[in-house]
């Protein structure tokens, strides 16, 4: 169980990691969103189900809908 | 969006409304419930605005902009209907009727939908707040501003 854990918070520091890492800001909203995904998979091995649901709704579906319709409206490259 | 987005978009879309209205309706059995269900929902209205366009759902703010005022005003008049006692009193639990169920004692039970007085009214008023008020926003955004600037 343990292993999981480590896996998932790993996994979950790589796609944050990432989302700071991307020149495209769209891949930076999908590992955003990707890391988002896996948090709420590790609320759930905490047993807490509750927050898992509110956090793939709001932090991997909402969130990221929002930032695509933004960047839809403005540039889709980082400048340097 | 294109024709892979949309047609993923049209599966997806009833599943995971089911899935929102299930979180809303069990809110005071299981894991989730007002805020969550609403909140799944509204993801749908994001998902729906993203692959077809959002002037296609533009009249749809009519509907979404009183629905949350109405589900905000329903959730405190049910606060009030206690106030006899305290402010948020079950006036529903126990006394029959649609929700009013009396929990079947003693010991655990598989879980009886309707024995939770106005909690379950009280999930929907929130779950219908957040839905119109999460897909109000993302609609609001998706409308308004400039075009590929």
């Amino acid at each position: 169980m343990t292993a999981l854990h480590v896996l998932t918070l790993s996994l979950v520091v790589i796609g944050a990691a990432l989302a700071v890492w991307f020149r495209d800001l769209l891949a930076s909203v999908i590992a955003l969103a990707g890391a988002s995904l896996l948090l709420s998979l590790e609320f759930y091995l905490l047993q807490a189900p509750d927050v898992a649901i509110a956090e793939a709704g709001i932090g991997a579906a909402l969130t990221a809908a929002i930032y695509i319709l933004a960047i839809r409206k403005t540039r889709p490259k980082e400048e340097e | 969006m294109s024709v892979i987005v949309r047609t993923i978009s049209r599966v997806v879309a009833p599943v995971a409304l089911a899935f929102g209205a299930y979180v809303i309706m069990h809110g005071h059995l299981t894991p989730g419930g007002g805020f969550q269900g609403g909140a799944v929902v509204a993801s749908v209205v994001a998902l729906l605005v993203v692959a077809f366009g959002a002037e296609r759902w533009k009249k749809w703010i009519k509907v979404l902009l009183p629905l949350e005022d109405t589900a905000a005003l329903a959730f405190v008049i049910l606060a009030f209907l206690g106030v006899g006692a305290t402010f948020f009193r079950n006036v529903l639990a126990g006394s029959g009727g649609l929700f009013g169920a009396p929990v079947p004692q003693p010991g655990p039970n598989p879980g009886a939908l309707n024995t939770a007085g106005t909690l379950p009214l009280m999930n929907w008023a929130v779950g219908f707040k957040v839905l119109a008020g999460l897909g109000a926003v993302v609609l609001l955004l998706a409308l308004f501003g400039r075009e590929d600037g």
